[in-house]
């Protein structure tokens, strides 16, 4: 790591438009990257990570965002001074990007050979048949299966993580010094993510690539990072060697993050032998057929599911996206009628209950959102959504209004959050009011659908605390579905492994963790990023 | 792909039938002796009894609809009492105004109106954005025929550039067809190009804040071709689709135009049809317009598939 | 060139704004104002017509048939009196006063846009609401939409017109029936998406019946883009009446609508085009006005509905 840095960046501050909560997106920001280097720059939402890559690229709205100082040196060369011919120049060949969604960062319209060809036609002579043959040699390099017929293939003909392949494809093809990956995994499932992850460390270390890669995970950091910088309301907490910040953090922010982390190393949980509160047998759900002249596929969402749980126990539903967690968790609520199966609740099976019947049903069973951003009526304000429940059921509006009060209290709310609006309050926040108005139908049954996964670490930590307790104080069975196979060591009691609609493993949380017997659910716990590290041990 | 414009073809079917039934209905709402109606004020007792043997008025409502339907589907649209022809005859007579105004319109209406919400789009918040977009509501709020009248008053009757009104057949010669048919096909093409001018800029902006425009510029892309590489071919599905639905604006248009301008069409037809109450005359324009206006729109959908390969058929 | 700088925050959606804050933006639009500044005067001119030195509309006087805009002479006032009086914008074949007819005319424009947004808004919805949360009523109701759909507005007004006999009344329905379909779809797509926002499954969750459900969580959700869509109604509305009129199947000739004033004058345009451009420019003007005002209502009320 010796010589001239292939990128500087010193001070650098980028305003903010009048009217937001700090002047500031960025302050005094300065950090830079080595040639074969990867520098994760990690940080909370608002942090201003991705304001600074964005500031390197040259790719800030116009006229929102604007440097106001400092300097960004692309191997010597201040990027802000540059023209914007000469800008252009630099993106593509000295410096690239790749973004967090591969699903709509590339043209629907446009073949994937010809977006990666692109590059090339913009920023060299060279023939098409060269061209072609240096598309095809990138793809292969990225390890796409067979790259000639990929070439004419449109994005939506493969997956998300090839997605991000061909973005790395058309980032690297013509050998830039310095890569810039804003969360370049987030969007992807875990073990796409470690594919991806092991290919961007391999690459960059084979072109000897300064890599900067932004991200808000821990565990990815500890997987790919070379050096850390930790940035926090736009400024530089802390920065230097992975090793030392994970191990030995000196500021207190960046010891905070790493310990809300959530340990991959389930507690030892004794089994729960409480009444079985909800049960399914033979639970399916299947999409499609039917339809006279269309020729519909059906998709087997989930295929007999059979789970039960009890009072005072967590059961975790794990899996990948389309793996049906989400759709068990939906019709055990009735949002959606299942397509066979049973759903016993106490005595009852509300499997296929019509609406009306349904009802008297409805308090007992109650589902905390994933976006804790829509899971509110904006319109009305939080007491109204609150108490909307317990009204329903017949409590008078003083006695809902009591009861609200208190469970807000009880989430760690001022009671004068009742006549506020959702907009007034921060995702945890909101999330907290979920649980609250939740716990106002007094529940036999909680259902958490991944309803940590939008929350910032640190935030989330604080949730997770929130339902352990709840679950403890009014005894519930919680039905915990996420995607995050730290969240669910730390809050399950037992574990249901899904992949593709069938629960594939079924046991302890420690078991399962420890002793995993099907090879999908080792998958995923080798896929786990930061695994090595040991995360939420110290704790 | 034969099999999906098949399908597509057969799934037209459902929605003329309800057409059908509306202008069948229509008729029938109406108070007073259908047979009377149809055949017109001058009509003989004898005439109207031969209309009711002929539509089956004596038998239940839905057997005179099947009459009807298949009358219709024969070709045989009834006899128009008030011109003393066959509907048929009639309407065969008036197409070439119409469809030579209509295509006309269409051809200088794309020409212009895509352009224009093109540069707007790409000028976004300047005065040419502003100018085009307040063409676009002026053209919308202008009714079709004062636009007419003051054309013909400024290019007609105070330049005396073009004649005032009527139209000459395509066989009498180009140079005639075309002096007479300009300006109508530009008055009608006003609020066509307010309307596609309109959603061009918008569908076009809506492109251009989507995040592989950003991967473009990411890769040092000059602007002008991300606005046509990347952001036209993107925006070409709701274009068309707004070209499609347009020409129910237009087919309304033509009936007031060619009464502005004494073109002999099919909208001119229509006003006098309903002038004089010829009934299998409005019933035959209506489904025909409606005929016209659904197989337009599906060979838009059709069109998707060229456009778009996420569209598959 | 995206307006919103998502890149401050990747992880935060943008909250919806407090409704206080549209209604500010709203006044300060400046489509919002113009527009709403030129129809309140038309509302005025057509409310006040009687006091702005009119005389009867319909008063046919064959000794000034056809003068130019500016002519004078006395006529005889109701009370009898000879008065001298000077018609500002001319006179008709039957010698009726334009600007008289002219003033009137907007009160017969702005009514029949007024009354048919209204119903097409009131019927659209309920049918909207059924066809949204009633399964199986779903299909019957918008294969019939689709069908009145597949008929040209203009085309389906002027067939619904010939139906009955002239009238104020009759030129509502026909103008009212071709915008329904398009109110059912808007609320229809309304209802289907809220519907799968979290915050109506929690209600549904919390036991909510589905009429108070639906007037709780979703009717709100419609009042803007209604609205929106009422206002262009509107200004299609007044177009298509002055189109029916001056087609000369409308509203009766006699009565003094922009459209009828500017029927009349079509045989004899060459030599007096004022009778149609005066009518015309006020028919164009309280159109752009309603239709200034939609465009600022939905920038301001609908940013989402802003793209159409």
């Amino acid at each position: 790591m010796q010589g001239e840095p292939v990128l500087d960046i010193r001070s650098l501050t980028v305003r903010l438009p009048g009217g937001a909560d700090r002047m500031n997106a960025v302050e005094e920001v300065s950090l830079s990257v080595h040639r074969n280097e990867i520098v994760c720059i990690v940080g909370e939402s608002g942090s201003g990570k991705s304001v600074t890559a964005f500031t390197v690229m040259g790719l800030l709205p116009k006229g929102i965002l604007v440097p106001t100082g400092g300097e960004v040196l692309l191997e010597g060369e201040d990027v802000l001074k540059a023209t914007p011919q000469r800008l252009r120049d630099l993106r593509g060949t000295r410096m690239a990007m790749i973004f967090q969604e591969p699903m709509t960062a590339l043209n629907p319209v446009l073949t994937i050979g010809d977006q990666v060809d692109e590059v090339l036609r913009i920023h060299t002579q060279l023939g098409p048949r060269e061209r072609k043959a240096k598309v095809i040699d990138i793809m292969a390099s990225i390890r796409l299966p067979d790259p000639e017929r990929l070439f004419d293939a449109y994005p939506h003909q493969i997956s998300g993580g090839q997605r991000q392949r061909i973005m790395i494809a058309a980032a690297l093809v013509l050998d830039p010094a310095l890569l810039i990956a804003d969360e370049p995994t987030t969007a992807l499932d875990v073990t796409t993510q470690a594919q991806i992850l092991a290919l961007i460390k391999d690459l960059q270390r084979r072109r000897g690539t300064g890599v900067l890669f932004i991200t808000h995970d821990f565990g990815v950091v500890a997987e790919i990072a070379d050096r850390v910088v930790v940035m926090q309301n736009g400024r530089v907490v802390e920065q230097g060697p992975a090793e030392a910040v994970l191990r030995r953090p000196t500021q207190p922010y960046t010891r905070m993050l790493i310990e809300a982390v959530p340990s991959l190393e389930p507690k030892p949980r004794a089994a729960i032998a409480g009444p079985v509160a909800v049960e399914t047998v033979g639970l399916s759900k299947i999409y499609g057929g039917g339809g006279l002249f269309k020729k519909e596929r059906t998709v087997r969402a989930a295929d007999n599911v059979n789970l039960a749980v009890r009072r005072g126990e967590t059961l975790g539903i794990v899996g990948e996206s389309g793996s049906g967690k989400t759709t068990v968790a939906r019709c055990i609520a009735r949002l959606i009628a299942p397509s066979s199966g049973a759903i016993r609740l106490k005595d009852a099976d509300i499997a296929s209950l019509p609406e009306r019947r349904l009802r008297p049903y409805r308090r007992r069973i109650q589902v905390v959102f994933q976006d804790p951003y829509r899971s509110l009526n904006p319109r009305r304000t939080v007491g109204a959504s609150i108490i909307e429940g317990p009204m329903n059921f017949g409590l008078s509006e003083r006695d809902a209004l009591d009861r609200a009060r208190s469970l807000l209290r009880l989430v760690g709310l001022s009671p004068d959050a009742l006549e506020r609006y959702p907009h007034q309050f921060s995702g945890g926040q909101r999330q907290r009011i979920a649980i609250a108005r939740a716990l106002a139908m007094e529940p036999d049954v909680l259902i958490a659908d991944e309803a940590v996964s939008a929350l910032d670490v640190s935030v989330q930590a604080q949730v997770l605390d929130l339902l352990d307790d709840i679950k403890r104080r009014f005894d519930l069975a919680v039905l915990f579905i996420t995607h995050d196979l730290r969240v669910a060591a730390q809050i399950c009691d037992r574990i249901m492994v899904m992949e593709k609609g069938i629960v594939v493993e079924d046991g302890p949380t420690h078991r399962v963790f420890n002793a995993p017997e099907h090879p999908y659910t080792r998958a995923l716990l080798d896929a786990a990023p930061g695994r090595g590290f040991g995360f939420g041990k110290a704790a | 792909m034969l099999s999906y414009i098949l399908r597509r073809l057969v799934a037209t079917v459902p929605v003329m039938l309800i057409v059908a039934v509306l202008v069948f209905l229509m008729l029938r709402l109406t108070p007073g002796d259908p047979a009377a109606i149809i055949a017109g004020d001058n009509a003989n007792t004898e005439q109207v009894a031969l209309i009711r043997t002929r539509l089956g008025l004596d038998q239940p409502i839905f057997v005179q609809f099947f009459i009807w339907l298949g009358n219709i589907l024969r070709g045989d649209f009834g006899e128009s009492f008030f011109f003393k022809k066959t509907v048929a005859e009639l309407i065969l007579g008036r197409l070439e105004p119409t469809l030579s105004l209509a295509l006309f319109t269409i051809v200088i209406a794309v020409a212009v109106a895509v352009p224009l919400g093109v540069l707007a789009a790409y000028k976004q918040g300047t005065w040419i954005d502003r100018i085009v977009m307040g063409f676009s509501v002026m053209g919308f709020s202008v009714p079709v025929f004062v636009i007419g009248y003051g054309l013909i008053y400024l290019f007609a009757i105070k330049l005396n550039w073009v004649p005032v009104q009527g139209y000459q057949p395509l066989a009498q010669g180009f140079g005639g067809f075309i002096h007479r048919l300009i300006l109508p096909s530009v008055t009608l093409a006003v609020i066509y190009i307010a309307l596609i001018a309109r959603m061009t800029r918008a569908s076009v902006l809506e492109v251009l804040g989507e995040d592989y425009i950003r991967t473009a510029r990411a890769k040092g892309q000059v602007e002008i071709k991300i606005l046509f590489r990347h952001a036209l071919k993107n925006a070409a599905v709701p274009i068309v689709t707004v070209i499609g639905l347009g020409i129910a604006l237009l087919i309304g248009g033509v009936v007031v135009t060619e009464s502005v301008y004494t073109i002999p069409g099919l909208g001119r037809l229509t006003v006098d049809a309903v002038l004089a109450r010829d009934y299998p005359t409005i019933q035959a324009v209506i489904l025909l317009f409606s005929l016209v206006y659904v197989l337009i729109n599906l060979a838009v959908d059709l069109l998707y598939t060229l456009l778009d390969p996420r569209i598959r058929y | 060139m995206s307006a919103e700088p998502a890149i401050l925050d990747t992880a935060r959606p943008v909250a919806a704004r407090p409704p206080s804050d549209a209604w500010r933006r709203l006044f300060r639009h400046p489509g919002v104002l113009v527009g709403g500044f030129i129809l309140l005067f038309m509302v005025i001119v057509g409310l006040c017509a009687p006091l702005l030195g009119t005389i009867d509309p319909s008063g046919i006087n064959p000794t000034v048939r056809n003068r130019l805009p500016g002519f004078e002479r006395t006529i005889r006032a109701d009370d009898g009196t000879e008065i001298p009086f000077t018609f500002r914008m001319g006179t008709d074949s039957l010698g009726r006063d334009v600007y008289s007819r002219v003033l009137y005319g907007a009160r017969v424009s702005i009514l029949v846009g007024v009354i048919v947004a209204v119903i097409s808004i009131v019927v659209g919805l309920v049918i909207g609401l059924i066809a949204g949360y009633v399964r199986w009523l779903d299909g019957i109701i918008m294969r019939f939409m689709d069908g009145l759909m597949a008929i040209p507005a203009i085309l389906l007004a002027i067939a619904l017109v010939s139906l009955f006999r002239a009238g104020l009344f009759s030129v509502i329905v026909a103008i009212v029936v071709p915008e329904i379909p398009r109110v059912v779809r808007l609320v229809r797509s309304i209802v289907l998406s809220v519907r799968e926002e979290p915050y109506v499954e929690a209600a549904i969750m919390a036991g909510t019946p589905t009429p108070k459900l639906l007037i709780r969580h979703v009717l709100p959700n419609t009042v803007a883009p209604l609205i929106v869509q009422g206002t262009f109604i509107c200004a299609s509305a007044i177009l298509i009446e002055a189109i029916l009129s001056f087609l000369g199947i409308g509203i009766p000739p006699e009565t003094p609508t922009w459209g009828n004033i500017m029927a009349e004058g079509r045989s004899l345009f060459r030599v007096f085009p004022h009778n149609i451009f005066y009518p015309g420019i006020f028919l164009a003007l309280t159109v752009l006005a309603v239709n200034m005002l939609g465009d600022g209502l939905r920038d301001t009320l609908d940013p989402k509905m802003a793209q159409r």
